[in-house]
């Protein structure tokens, strides 16, 4: 398909600008100016509602699309959601940050108060920050708070430890925050080896990151274990929230014993994930952390009246510019105030119950490499595949000419040949059906025809593209 | 009854599956956590109807007060959003889907990002970007961070003109590491030349400027990138994108790392967020940069298709050793920021940029005939600039407000004896009859 650059034709424009009715001002100087125009595309408005109309036709999404996408928690998005977004829309930050604006944006300052409050209580917090902009941005200002808390000990431990069965990112954002990573191995049984765990423990240590339930979609049976031995060492426990769905209202990670947590609001409360982002990663601490949080903190006094707190001695600072992605906010905040205490239970409920359905089903077909009562998610190993040549990237390849977003591949890395799938909550029996039986499918051709699942995908307007060609040539930006 | 109604099944479906996993109930599912772990309270207040979570939220966006006229940017600009970025970006293949992981069933995601990172080239005049950053905020810390592993040195020194939210964020993320922050104090709103050349040596990685700065001023960065260079660090600029419809880009002024918060292409205010970061660099430190890229490949045919490129950087793959910790991107909004620059184009950009400077350039002379009221010289402005007043600014923002007016950024906050300053801002968006409304009250107020 044409890039938007190569339908561009000199002249053409696809938005009328408003006429100036001021006086046209004194040039810039010279040496200032652009030399040339950038090289924008000059396409009609028709021309390009056609271009991304088309575009938009080449993507797979949860609206058009089963999205099982393991850990990604890909689940359908409220269109009400959106509706409430635009009521928001077009109120600038810093109205309330200006001397007396708090005045004027009580129902902003207000909803994101009460959004941190209902967090607070799903995590088992005592306050919430909505100020990190996705989820991995939230570990690291997780990790920041972290090391602000040790600091003020006079403490300024080395090492963060981290099970090699969970996302890359906590061991990237603990190493953006300035610490060195133990990296302890998965035992046979599913969790973190906790003979390893304990030698890996000392007075240096000032975190362990968690996931739980993990990528394997276990809970770990030991985690209040795990914290007492890290408190033990002062070290403080971090909870990933990735795969907090699966346990709303079951179980608090602040009852268990972590410090701090992260929640991605995509994945357990629905807002749409757009292709990449916009995402939100909002922070929950215990008391002891909360003079850590980021400025500016939102405040509440006895008459119910919302201000900013912009300064706070202990205050890591800011981790971005305002109060967070606000709207993905108004987005989570709806989602949670609709669904209620028994609809987020049961999101959790069915969540648990879709996977461990799948499962179930898909077991003869494929290894299980821990067979056991999952939460939201199960992994599969393509390992019985593979000794016909057939590879997880095969599989998933074959499930897209069927209409499907494969699952997660390759993830956790622990597991090989990793198929790692998660149904959500917002799935029906027919459409879960659907796709074991096309799972059933490529299983059985891998036996019969495996040339099928090589050659796949044939329906997309692209097959399987280059990728040490991209990484060679690095072309990223169109010439001409 | 369903209380989430977006959970489908009804009792006979659960008996069934219930069956087949071999439990009773759905609570035995539940059975790995101990019990002694299990919630003991759960106050999240009960569900309610679509209609009546709509009415609630209707009720909370009224408890802000009615519409404001701004004069207020500090990072986040009121702009005219054309019609078809909503339209566009919110088709559901575009909203609902994922991180392209999948490029042969994501070539929409992959080819839009693909044109973004050429316009953001284009725009600001340097080799390669990538699929964006959260915000402009974030991107100045990670344009920071890229310098320090560039250069493998741990010195950054940043212009005092830097957006002070920037810098704010830029600290935060060098808080538990061993890199030394040197700010320089703004003279006359400007970067103080000789104070920076007092600081300029070999332990420096990078220095971060801000162009049109804090204060609203331009600087011609030419001579800085030279003065940088030959102390082999690297000049990052943050630059406001509206604005290169007229300055001269950061890759014709020989900066090496521009990067810049994205609102102001399409994206709505709300509040502060989500908006995108954008940062492109010369092509010799693409390895280096942070987060997605997408590149263009062919297929087994030889047809052209795009992927996500240079991976083994990132955290999937490297884990702790990676580049940086960023795992998402933010494709919406990137994609309304390609749609909003497609839209005006080439020479719509130009001619928008021409309209924030005339529109500011008159209120500029408009209020400076305020008695009392001084337009700061120093250099030309964009759509920003800095006023004095003749009283501090603190007080007269408040009354502004109460009478619907948004008049600027008081410097005081920000700055030390600033308290008379503040900074105004002037977009498209603002109509002659408002700017001399906005003339009138304060003249009336001062």
């Amino acid at each position: 398909m044409e890039l938007i650059y190569e339908q561009s034709v000199p002249g053409r424009r696809g938005v009328k600008l408003p006429a100036s009715d001021v006086p046209s001002a004194l040039a810039l100087p010279e040496g200032l100016l652009r030399k040339e125009p950038a090289g924008l595309a000059e396409v009609s408005e028709l021309d390009l509602v056609r271009h991304f109309t088309r575009l938009s036709r080449r993507n797979f999404s949860v609206d058009t699309n089963f999205y099982p996408l393991g850990s990604c928690t890909m689940k359908y998005n409220a269109k009400v959601l959106e509706n409430s977004a635009t009521l928001f829309a077009s109120f600038h930050p810093m109205t309330a940050l200006l001397p007396g604006g708090e005045e004027f944006c009580q129902g902003n300052l207000g909803m994101l108060y009460d959004l941190g409050q209902m967090l607070a209580d799903i995590t088992g917090m005592d306050e919430v920050t909505t100020q990190p902009l996705a989820g991995a941005h939230g570990e690291m200002t997780g990790i920041l708070l972290i090391s602000a808390y040790h600091r003020a000990k006079g403490n300024r431990k080395k090492y963060v430890v981290v099970p090699d069965s969970s996302h890359g990112t906590n061991p990237a954002s603990a190493a953006i925050a300035g610490y060195e990573i133990i990296t302890v191995p998965t035992a046979p049984y599913g969790d973190m080896d906790m003979e390893l765990f304990r030698q890996a423990m000392n007075d240096e240590v000032a975190a362990v990151m968690m996931t739980c339930p993990n990528t394997l979609g276990l809970f770990n049976p030991h985690i209040k274990e795990i914290s007492d031995i890290a408190h033990s060492f002062d070290a403080l426990m971090y909870y990933d929230g990735a795969n907090l769905n699966a346990i709303m209202g079951k179980v608090k990670p602040g009852d268990v014993g972590f410090d701090v947590v992260h929640v991605n609001l995509h994945k357990t409360f629905g807002t749409p994930h757009g292709g990449g982002g916009p995402g939100a990663g909002p922070v929950g601490v215990k008391k002891d952390l909360i003079s850590f949080l980021p400025q500016p903190r939102i405040v509440m006094d006895d008459e119910g009246t919302f201000a900013l707190k912009t300064s706070s001695p202990g205050s890591i600072g800011r981790a971005a510019n305002f109060y967070g992605n606000f709207g993905i906010m108004v987005r989570a905040y709806a989602y949670i105030i609709m669904l209620g205490r028994e609809g987020l239970i049961q999101v959790s409920e069915q969540a648990v119950l879709n996977a461990n359905y799948i499962k179930e089903r898909l077991k003869p077909y494929y290894d299980l490499p821990y067979d056991q009562t999952c939460m939201h998610e199960c992994v599969f190993s393509a390992s019985r595949q593979l000794a016909h040549g057939v590879h997880a990237i095969d599989i998933a390849k074959f499930l897209i000419d069927r209409g499907y977003h494969p699952p997660t591949v390759y993830f956790p890395l622990i597991v090989k040949e990793a198929i790692m799938i998660e149904p959500t909550e917002t799935e029906s029996k027919a459409a879960m059906d659907a796709f074991i039986q096309v799972m059933i499918e490529a299983a059985e051709a891998t036996e019969s025809d495996p040339r099928v699942l090589l050659n796949a995908p044939l329906t997309m307007p692209v097959s399987r593209l280059d990728e040490t060609k991209a990484a060679r040539e690095q072309n990223v930006c169109c010439q001409g | 009854m369903n209380d989430s109604h977006y959970c489908p099944h009804t009792p006979e479906e659960i008996k069934e599956m219930l069956s087949v996993v071999g439990v009773s109930s759905v609570e035995e599912l539940f059975a790995p956590i101990p019990s002694e772990l299990r919630a003991k309270t759960f106050n999240i207040p009960s569900g309610m109807s679509e209609f009546e979570t709509f009415t609630r939220m209707q009720a909370i966006a009224s408890d802000n007060s009615a519409a404001m006229v701004n004069f207020i940017g500090g990072g986040f600009y009121d702009h005219i959003i054309p019609a078809v970025v909503d339209h566009l970006s919110g088709r559901a293949e575009f909203y609902t889907a994922y991180t392209p992981y999948q490029p042969e069933c994501s070539q929409g995601t992959l080819q839009a990002l693909f044109e973004y990172q050429t316009a953001i080239c284009r725009l600001t005049g340097l080799d390669v970007s990538n699929a964006s950053l959260y915000d402009g905020a974030t991107a100045c810390a990670e344009a920071a961070m890229m310098a320090l592993r560039v250069t493998g040195r741990n010195r950054i020194v940043v212009d005092g003109c830097v957006n002070p939210f920037s810098r704010q964020v830029l600290k935060t993320y060098l808080y538990n590491q061993d890199v030394e922050v040197v700010e320089i104090a703004p003279l006359d709103g400007l970067l103080n030349h000789v104070a920076l050349a007092a600081c300029l040596d070999e332990r420096v990685a990078a220095v971060l400027v801000q162009n049109p700065n804090f204060f609203g001023c331009i600087e011609d960065m030419s001579p800085l990138a030279a003065q940088v260079h030959a102390v082999g660090a690297l000049l990052v600029a943050s630059v406001y994108p509206v604005s290169l419809g007229l300055i001269m880009s950061p890759g014709e002024m020989g900066v090496d790392i521009a990067v810049g918060d994205g609102q102001s292409l399409g994206n709505p205010l709300s509040f502060g967020g989500p908006s995108f970061g954008f940062i492109a660099a010369k092509k010799a430190f693409i390895r280096n940069m942070p987060g997605r890229i997408v590149g263009e490949t062919v297929d087994k045919n030889g047809k052209r298709g795009f992927v996500l490129t240079l991976q083994a950087r990132e955290q999937h793959i490297k884990r702790h050793k990676a580049t940086s910790n960023i795992c998402s991107n933010q494709g919406l909004c990137a994609l309304r920021g390609l749609i909003f620059l497609s839209s005006v184009g080439r020479e719509g950009l130009a001619e928008l940029a021409r309209l924030n400077r005339d529109k500011a350039e008159y209120a500029k002379a408009c209020l400076s005939t305020i008695p009392g009221v001084a337009v700061l010289q120093s250099a030309p402005t964009f759509n920003e600039f800095t006023v004095f007043l003749p009283k501090p600014a603190a007080p007269v923002v408040t009354e502004l407000l109460r009478q619907g007016i948004a008049v600027g950024v008081p410097l005081g906050d920000y700055y030390e004896d600033s308290a008379n300053a503040l900074v105004v801002t002037v977009t498209e968006k603002r109509t002659k009859k408002e700017i001399d409304r906005l003339a009138d009250v304060l003249r009336a107020e001062l």
